[in-house]
């Protein structure tokens, strides 16, 4: 893991101080609230329906034991003894004070954590593959690369009043667990055929209310070259994205304008800068490089007799096994999933306990690694097969083992009219109430592969466009109803989900989603998950399950 | 009306008024200034590389700011530093927050029309951070390079 030196330190602390005097300044009075508003997003605190929110930055999803132990103790001091995980790697605390904040920033610096530019039109916390480091195939570790983002985004001087958010995404694998294409810019790391390292670039792709997949301005980018090329895209967006309609300010509007006049922009900016000094002395990148290098793994063999005997033993193990634990590139390891989604609870919310639970198991079991998911779950990724069946019983004994990692009750929700602002309908209640539904273990593992994302309004937080079954929450005079798109992914076969036809009501819209499901039962192959059903069908056979014949 | 002007690393406070000023939309309906120190006043919709032979004749350039959160003049005062080798000053105008100085100032401005504008909150916003990241148009020494230097020394 990346660890901060005395520079990185004074950074953070120094941002620390900056921000207790804004507060201070507003607490004061000295500021409006509208004053004030630019400066607290740059820094990740919101005003909610009910309280200040403040959300902090967990760079590409990884975290240690000590720095999970901190977000449980804030989580305990500050707010309600629990927090929130995002659909971004990030964490979210519903309910802290505005006057606690800059001590809250200061306990998360005693760990190498701060908030910087979680919110605001800037470069945000840049994501990556929840697998790094662990998962087979892998051209290399993608968090070197995210965090050489992560300290040229930071108070970028060009690039901090751009006219929108900027998300950056980074994977080094071709399944594609980070959702680079539905990033303002998604970097793939592979090699070319004479073996060079570089990215595969692509830019302008988004969800919200306008959803686009990314458009591939870069097939190869030689990695030294990073930094000066996205130094070019951003100045070509800062320079041309719009700015009159906020609506249309996300670089996606750009780039789908005219994807061949963007890529121009880009190469011909590209062209003219000096990419040397931008690029960054090469020792930089070694050094960054050193602190990702893999763990002491043991050399043990691939297959783990106490293992089966364990998995052939206990049912329920096995189930978690089959469902929630992946492939590790070493022999003898495993990478396994935690999942935050117990049937019937607000997605992605973990008590301080349990954070420490997850905490004291990464430590003995994981070299004191874990990743924070954007699908909202958490991963140990390095445990030993062998310790699988005590990982489990410690992560059970916590409620952390539901077995429905990528199943319909893996439910990915925003916070929607319970807590947010923006929201035209709770997400959460809908959310528990379709787990429910699946919550038979069985009757889900038949189901198989099915993702649900539930948005409480078009902003698309819960990612509702890259679901397989998308929910997306509307207003129609006062009450809350629920349109369905269908066919969505934001994995490396991206695809927008489609919209079927009118929406739903609170009450029907969980037996719409169970029409669906039984006729995807009925009419699936061998192997064929709901995805796949719905793009060899298209989706007239299901407007008719959803609406009958009046769909014609 | 207060402008804050960097010189030689630090933060003086003086008059706004140094020069005629026009604005390019002048300059392209044929006005031509006199004698003395020339400035002209450029919309941040402007591709300034084009404009090169024009702000080569003057002494100073006013980039706008219409809101705080409008950032394109941070994108035109590095061009006109680094890409345009402009060497004289570059002054920020409109909605200017102590909170950007620093921005302003690492993008290559070394002037700020701050108005009525706290003077101390300035100063003190300048100096809030020790070091930087990224290169930009000031002769900072970024992080990255100040760690090859110390192992350089080591």
């Amino acid at each position: 893991m990346y660890r901060y030196d005395e520079f990185d330190e004074t950074f953070v602390r120094e941002r620390v101080a900056e921000f207790r005097g804004q507060v201070a300044r507003r607490l004061s009075g000295e500021l409006s609230e509208e004053q004030f508003k630019p400066l607290r997003l740059m820094n990740g605190v919101y005003l909610q329906l009910h309280a200040y929110m403040l959300r902090v930055a967990i760079p590409y999803g990884t975290l240690s034991a000590r720095q999970m132990r901190q977000l449980a103790m804030i989580a305990r001091k500050y707010d309600k003894g629990y927090g929130h995980f995002t659909t971004r790697q990030n964490i979210q605390y519903n309910w802290p004070a505005l006057i606690d904040v800059p001590d809250i920033l200061d306990d998360l610096a005693d760990v190498e954590m701060h908030s910087i530019q979680t919110s605001g039109n800037c470069i945000r916390n840049v994501t990556s593959d929840p697998y790094a480091g662990a998962a087979a195939n892998e051209t290399d570790d993608p968090r070197i690369w995210a965090e050489v983002i992560r300290q040229w985004s930071s108070q970028h001087p060009e690039f901090s009043f751009l006219p929108r958010k900027f998300k950056i995404a980074v994977t080094a694998s071709d399944k594609d667990r980070a959702a680079i294409k539905v990033h303002d810019i998604g970097l793939r790391l592979y090699r070319n055929e004479d073996g060079e390292r570089g990215f595969q670039v692509f830019v302008g792709g988004g969800l919200g209310r306008t959803p686009y997949i990314g458009e591939r301005i870069r097939e190869f980018l030689p990695e030294r070259q990073l930094l000066s090329y996205l130094e070019a895209i951003m100045r070509v967006y800062n320079r041309y994205g719009r700015r009159d309609n906020k609506f249309k300010a996300r670089i996606k509007i750009l780039v789908s304008s005219d994807p061949d006049d963007f890529r121009r922009l880009v190469e011909e900016e590209w062209a003219k800068s000096d990419r040397e000094k931008l690029n960054g002395p090469l020792d930089e990148l070694l050094r960054v490089r050193r602190f990702f290098e893999p763990p002491k793994y043991e050399n043990i063999p691939q297959t783990c007799n106490s293992l089966d005997a364990a998995r052939a033993r206990n049912d329920e193990f096995d189930r978690w096994v089959r469902n929630n634990v992946s492939d590790h590139r070493m022999a003898g390891y495993a990478i396994v999933n935690v999942s935050l989604k117990p049937i019937g609870k607000a997605p992605g919310d973990i008590s301080a306990e349990a954070m420490e639970t997850v905490a004291d198991i990464a430590e003995r079991y994981s070299f004191d690694e874990i990743r924070a998911t954007h699908e909202q779950n958490l991963c140990l990724p390095h445990v030993r097969k062998a310790d699988l069946f005590d990982v489990w019983r410690a992560l059970d004994s916590a409620r952390l083992a539901t077995a429905n990692i990528g199943l319909a009750s893996d439910i990915i929700a925003c916070p929607g009219l319970d807590y947010c602002d923006l929201a035209n309908a709770r997400s959460i209640p809908v959310a528990a109430r379709i787990a429910e539904r699946f919550a038979d273990s069985d009757e889900a593992d038949g189901i198989g592969e099915l993702k649900i994302k539930i948005s409480g309004c078009i902003n698309a937080c819960g990612h509702h466009h890259a679901g397989h079954i998308g929910i997306l929450g509307v207003d129609k005079k006062g009450e809350e109803f629920y349109q369905i798109t269908l066919g969505g992914s934001g994995g490396e076969d991206a695809s927008i989900g489609e919209i079927t036809g009118r929406s739903f009501s609170s009450s029907e819209v969980v037996d719409a989603v169970e029409r669906l499901v039984t006729f995807y039962k009925e009419n699936r192959t061998v192997g064929e998950r709901f995805l796949d059903l719905y793009r060899r069908l298209g989706p007239a056979p299901f407007k008719e399950t959803l609406y009958g014949d009046a769909a014609h | 009306m207060a402008t804050l002007r960097i010189k030689n690393g630090s933060a003086l406070f003086g008059d706004i008024r140094k020069g005629q000023e026009i604005s390019l939309a002048a300059w392209r309906e044929g006005v031509r200034p006199e004698a003395g120190r020339f400035e002209i006043s450029i919309p941040n919709t402007e591709d300034i590389e084009s404009l090169e032979n024009v702000i080569r004749r003057f002494d100073a350039v006013i980039l706008d700011f219409p809101v705080f959160s409008d950032g394109r003049a941070y994108s035109q005062a590095r061009i006109l530093r680094e890409r345009l080798g402009y060497k004289g000053e570059i002054r920020a105008r409109g909605d200017i927050l102590c909170d950007q100085a620093l921005f302003m100032i690492r993008c290559g401005f070394d002037a700020l029309e701050i108005g009525n504008g706290d003077k101390d909150a300035f100063t003190k916003a300048l100096g809030a951070y020790s070091a930087y990241y990224q290169i930009a148009s000031d002769n900072s020494v970024p992080i990255g390079a100040r760690r090859s230097r110390r192992r350089d020394a080591a």
